[in-house]
């Protein structure tokens, strides 16, 4: 009697398998869930492609290279060489991370060495919250406080710095530096927030062999943290760049759209983001002007690329063991 | 008393650095403060009762409207977006952790939704526009739809890399003991693995929808710009980035004034998005 209730109920399957409804379930949630995967891969290659074909009517005419480094941008004779724009992100982007970088490094270092434990949260939040800020409200903010208030002491320096290169002469309303330093703001949480989670993998134990050696806080930052955290901070860096390279709207408020080289840093420029944003309504009825501003995506697109590219690398080698990269990785993303 | 005396000059050194990073970290401050403060300061000064109930009536002189069709367009289209990129972002951060932790295409899935997030949006714009508005795909060029897709994009590679990092924390041992019960790994799926992580999704899945709300660059051709309510997708539509951006370039002060307007609503709604995405983590039992 009690054995039979222990043996399966005749009929039935062996427990061991699966219901054929059930292994077909398992495979379709398999299968579905893989082909959303390579939707992904198929999407990016897709429109890699597509930007290349409608991008074709510019390089056609101007060969990628011609297009890419030609000092000439002008759209009253329809010839568009890009230098101009590349050259001017490049400008906003330096400008971004040399301010950017050292209080972002500074600020992660304050907020895991030296603030007080109760305002670690608080601190790290609020500066969070930067990115919370949508880039349009950065341009309104840029264009309206920024760039009036900050006029006199542009021109001041300007003056007063006028034996350094790039610098010198009347500054204009909008400028490189006015954009490269609302880039330096809009860069700051996710260089913080990668900073800091590269700091935090640092072993309590390099810190407490520095201070046990006598060294004082800033020594023990020196030696220990910094060297330790060398690699994660330029990834994170990398992954500001690549932030400041593709920032539109922001810039485009700001930046003065000078389709042209400016001399110093203080000049009116462009940059591949902004004039495709600013320009994309005057070109629809023009052919090669629309090709021209897709293929100035193309190039902005294969820039980021390498940037981000340049940026997993340093990351994943800071980053010891596999999770920590992920999670420093990932608070940037959300950064 | 110390064993070793720190000399007077190591001392200063030390104290100077100390100063230092604390005077960095409060410039780092200073921005969030200063846009809050004239945020506040300009914005609530255009705040009125029709300011919310009014459309925008294209008036250059004279009562430029309020911004009644981009707060409504704005949530409809991210709406349309957050419908399109939650289920495949979480669909994909489930192949990565379910079934592609070690493969080689679940790696190489996951090195491209990193290329995905560094994408600049505006690109996400442009190739919306070719793929779908430049073909006239549903019969009209420029459409609302188009730029919830554009949005979505944008939003689907933060969605997934957040999901993925709450779902590996789901403890295996829980997957290990449903299945060792029989269940089936769908039902694995669906009764352990995304209740668990329930919390950490919904506060990945906000805060993506806060970062999708603020972006401009990919509606300007995608959805552009109107002045009317519409509450029909396959239309333009308007949206709260987009009438801001429009109003900083008009000489006319009361355009800009409903610009500051309409930036102090979108980031009250942005914030507000990422503060109940705080709370909802807050309640997640995974750490």
């Amino acid at each position: 009697m009690e054995a039979s209730s222990v043996t399966a109920p005749r009929g039935s399957r062996p427990s061991i398998g699966r219901l054929p409804l059930v292994r077909f379930q398992d495979r379709l949630l398999r299968w579905g869930l893989t082909g959303l995967a390579a939707l992904i891969l198929a999407l990016l290659a897709f429109f890699f492609i597509r930007l290349y074909v409608e991008a074709q009517p510019a390089f056609s005419r101007f060969g990628f290279f011609g297009f890419t480094f030609t000092n000439d941008w002008d759209v009253s004779r329809n010839f568009y060489g890009a230098l101009p724009l590349l050259v001017g992100t490049l400008i906003t982007s330096t400008i971004a991370l040399c301010i950017g970088v050292p209080v972002a490094v500074a600020t992660a270092l304050f907020v895991t060495e030296l603030c007080p434990r109760r305002l670690r949260a608080p601190l790290t939040v609020m500066v969070e919250l930067l990115a919370a800020v949508p880039s349009v409200v950065y341009g309104l903010w840029g264009v309206f406080v920024l760039i009036p208030k900050l006029h006199g002491f542009e021109q001041f320096l300007s003056d007063k710095l006028s034996f350094l290169p790039f610098v010198g002469g009347p500054v204009p309303g909008p400028n490189y530096f006015i954009a490269g330093l609302i880039l330096a703001i809009m860069i700051l949480p996710i260089v913080t927030a990668i900073t800091r989670e590269v700091m935090a993998t640092v072993p309590s134990d390099h810190k407490e062999a520095a201070l046990a050696l006598g060294a004082t806080r800033w020594e023990m930052i020196r030696t220990a943290i910094l060297p330790y955290s060398r690699a994660g901070i330029a990834g994170a860096s990398m992954l500001g760049l690549g932030r400041a390279i593709g920032e539109t709207i922001a810039v485009t408020l700001v930046i003065g759209n000078a389709p042209t080289i400016g001399k110093q840093i203080f000049d009116q420029g462009y940059t591949l983001a902004a004039v495709i944003a600013n320009e994309f309504g005057e070109a629809a009825n023009n052919d090669v002007h629309r090709a021209a501003l897709i293929a100035a995506g193309l190039v902005l697109f294969i820039l980021t690329l390498i940037v981000n590219f340049a940026a997993r690398w340093f990351v994943n080698r800071a980053a010891h063991g596999r999770r920590a990269t992920r999670e420093a990785a990932t608070s940037g993303a959300l950064a | 008393m110390s064993l070793v005396p720190i000399s007077p000059g190591r001392r200063r050194k030390d104290a100077l650095m100390r100063a230092l990073l604390a005077g960095a970290t409060a410039l780092a401050l200073l921005p969030l403060l200063l846009i809050v403060y004239f945020l506040i300061r300009k914005g609530v000064g255009a705040w009125s009762g029709s300011f919310f109930s009014t459309d925008p009536n294209g008036n250059f002189l004279g009562d430029p409207g309020g911004i009644k069709s981009a707060i409504i367009g704005t949530l409809e289209m991210v709406g349309l977006a957050t419908l399109i990129s939650v289920p495949i972002g979480i669909g994909v951060a489930l192949y990565l952790v379910e079934y592609g932790r070690e493969s080689r295409f679940g790696s190489m899935v996951r090195y491209f939704v990193d290329v995905m997030t560094g994408v600049p949006s505006i690109v996400f714009g442009l190739f919306v526009y070719i793929a779908l508005v430049l073909t006239n795909t549903g019969g009209s060029g420029f459409a609302g739809w188009k730029g919830s897709v554009a949005l979505g994009l944008l939003m689907l590679p933060i969605v997934t890399r957040s999901a993925e990092v709450v779902l590996l924390l789901v403890p295996d041992s829980l997957r290990e003991a449903a299945l060792a019960l029989g269940a089936p790994r769908w039902r694995v799926v669906a009764r352990i693995v995304l209740p668990t992580a329930l919390p950490g999704l919904v506060t990945g899945s906000l805060l993506a929808i806060a970062r999708g709300a603020g972006e401009t660059a990919p509606l300007l051709f995608t959805a552009t710009l109107v002045n009317g309510t519409n509450l029909d997708l396959s239309q333009r539509t308007n949206s709260l980035p987009a009438q801001i951006f429009s109003d900083i370039g008009q000489a006319q002060d009361r355009l800009v004034g409903r610009a500051w307007g309409a930036a102090l609503t979108l980031v009250l709604m942005i914030l507000s998005l990422t503060l109940i995405a705080r709370l909802a983590s807050r309640r997640s039992r995974l750490t």
